[in-house]
């Protein structure tokens, strides 16, 4: 069965020069263990497809549940010089919120 | 165990020191301190400084303490605060008018050393390439267009600056976790290798530097719970000789600290947890320990501390083109289409009339304005409405507001039904950043503090 991000976990996004990091929050355990299988940086790399134009990082981060995707080039050349509405990227992080993974 | 009280003060300048007052009256804090330095911040402080060299601090600072220091006085509570910006002396002077004002006899620090445009000769002949740190780029290619360029300093000058009396310690650009782990640093009497207890006071400085961000503003869980949200409270951090800190916050404010609240701004702007990077140490967040106590109270414990990194950061910014913008706004039905229409006419006219810009985006809000390419499609032609906003990048301000004069026209000769079509807006300066290393020792040397009395 596929599902969102959105119904699964909490998330937040900033900014730092032309990168933004995107952190999503399991609920418990057994959500961390999905996340870890299928939210890849490959996936959120291909998720941010038009939006970040560099390489995407992933950071495990078990003691508080987290991943923390680290997205290169993903804001227009950085916040101050942006011609975005989102310039600081604070919304990044509901759009991963609508990625779908395969769920148990 | 002795321990210190710290609370926050506004997250960037811009944000509401309301809730300091009540981290003050009802918090039993010993100090407050606060970052006010985006990047853009500093870029606005150098156009300003440049028109009258008595300014160059943010503005924010003397109606901040005028409103905060006579309740804060009567309870021995400090500040320490980067509102200095690119002229720490002048918002010095500018502080000391407020407490003649005041009546108050309170020793002002100041810490200098961070601002080094006029240094970086110097920096590349001591062997700093001053490179970009992401994309190798020489420094060279913007250096005409360098508007300012500031070392991220350590908590070390401000602890010296407590240490020599200040009650209020005013700085440029350090690192903002800096502002918390100095107070912690001075009155729990931590040495600076001591790795372990260095990293939880930047954890806790961490938590505490973006305002509400850890009580539940901006917050990605169930945002209707948050109670109260129009008195928000701002987080306090106690924390123990051992390391040992509780995040919580003022009783009667709104919001709330959890494990959730406090978790998201854990990774707020962090990129590697298991490095994060600060003058002071090398910070690992992922064997720290957070775990709910009471009700708004989280202790945080276990933060682990490498050695500092024998390089500080710089970060630059340069002039990088002017932002003009222009929005006008369609109804049903069929509104999508009709501010694509919109979009089209412009980008013909931008044309014809030899408006060039050096870049164009044109998003449409209420459809796809902040989420982009990822915006779903699903309802895309049945919006109730949709704005058409157009912003270009362009050479010199002339040039980018040449755009906002096609726009009105549209409303009498484009499709039809527009709403929202308000005044041109003015072109704002675009500003590109150059973050880069430095040797720490060749910035510390010129790091000097100074406490006076007023």
């Amino acid at each position: 069965m596929k599902t969102q991000l959105v119904h699964l976990v909490q998330a937040r996004s900033g900014d730092k020069g032309d990168k933004a990091n995107i952190a999503i929050f399991a609920p418990d355990r057994a959500t961390y263990e999905l996340l870890l299988r299928e939210v890849t940086a490959e996936r959120v790399r291909a998720h941010f497809e038009g939006i970040a134009t560099g390489k995407v990082e992933r950071f495990e981060v078990p003691n508080v549940l987290a991943l923390n995707f680290v997205l290169h080039g993903a804001l227009n050349g950085g916040a101050s010089r942006s011609l975005r509405s989102d310039a600081l990227g604070k919304s990044l992080s509901s759009a991963l919120l609508r990625m779908e993974i395969e769920v148990p | 165990m002795k321990s210190v009280r710290i609370a926050a003060g506004p997250g960037f300048y811009g944000d509401s020191w309301r809730p300091v007052r009540a981290s003050i009256e009802r918090g039993n804090v010993q100090y407050v301190a606060s970052d006010h330095l985006a990047e853009l911040t500093l870029a606005i402080l150098q156009k300003s400084r440049q028109r009258d060299p008595h300014t160059g601090y943010t503005q924010d600072l003397v109606p901040m303490l005028s409103d905060l220091l006579p309740l804060a006085a009567q309870r021995g509570v400090k500040f320490v605060l980067n509102a200095g910006g690119l002229n720490p002396m002048g918002a010095r002077e500018a502080l000391l008018g407020v407490l003649r004002k005041l009546g108050l006899n309170l020793k002002v620090g100041v810490v200098l050393g961070d601002a080094v445009l006029e240094r970086l000769d110097e920096l590349q002949a001591a062997g700093a390439s001053l490179a970009h740190m992401d994309t190798g780029d020489d420094i060279a290619t913007v250096r005409e267009r360098l508007l300012f360029a500031s070392a991220y300093l350590g908590a070390r000058p401000l602890v010296e600056a407590l240490d020599a009396g200040a009650d209020i310690v005013l700085t440029g650009r350090v690192a903002d976790a800096a502002l918390f782990l100095a107070p912690i640093v001075y009155e729990l009497g931590w040495r600076w290798n001591d790795w372990d207890r260095l990293a939880q006071g930047i954890v806790v400085g961490h938590l505490l530097e973006c305002s509400a961000q850890s009580t539940g503003g901006n917050f990605g869980g169930d945002w209707r719970s948050i109670p109260d949200m129009a008195h928000i409270g701002y987080p306090i951090a106690e924390v123990w000789e051992n390391g040992e800190a509780v995040i919580s916050k003022a009783p009667g404010t709104g919001g709330r600290v959890s494990f959730d609240t406090l978790r998201e701004q854990l990774l707020y702007e962090v990129h590697d947890p298991a490095h994060y990077l600060t003058p002071d140490v090398d910070v690992d967040m992922t064997t720290l320990r957070m775990e709910e106590i009471g009700p708004d109270q989280v202790r945080v414990t276990g933060a682990t501390g490498r050695p500092a990194p024998e390089t500080f950061k710089i970060v630059a910014g340069y002039e990088d083109g002017v932002m003009g913008q222009a929005i006008i706004g369609y109804a049903w039905p069929d509104a999508l289409a009709k501010a694509q229409l919109a979009a089209q006419i412009l980008t013909q006219q931008m044309a014809e009339v030899g408006l060039k810009p050096q870049e164009t985006l044109i998003e449409y809000q209420g459809y796809n304005s902040i989420h982009g390419p990822l915006a779903d499609s699903a309802h895309a032609d049945d919006l109730n409405e949709v704005y058409l906003r157009i912003a270009v990048r362009c050479a010199d301000k002339r040039e980018a507001a040449r755009l906002g004069r096609l726009v009105p026209p549209l409303g009498l000769s484009g499709p039809p039904f527009i709403g929202g079509l308000g005044g041109m807006m003015e072109p704002r300066a675009l500003l590109g950043i150059w973050p880069t290393l430095a040797p720490r020792g060749i910035i510390e040397e010129y790091v000097r503090v100074s406490v006076e009395e007023p």
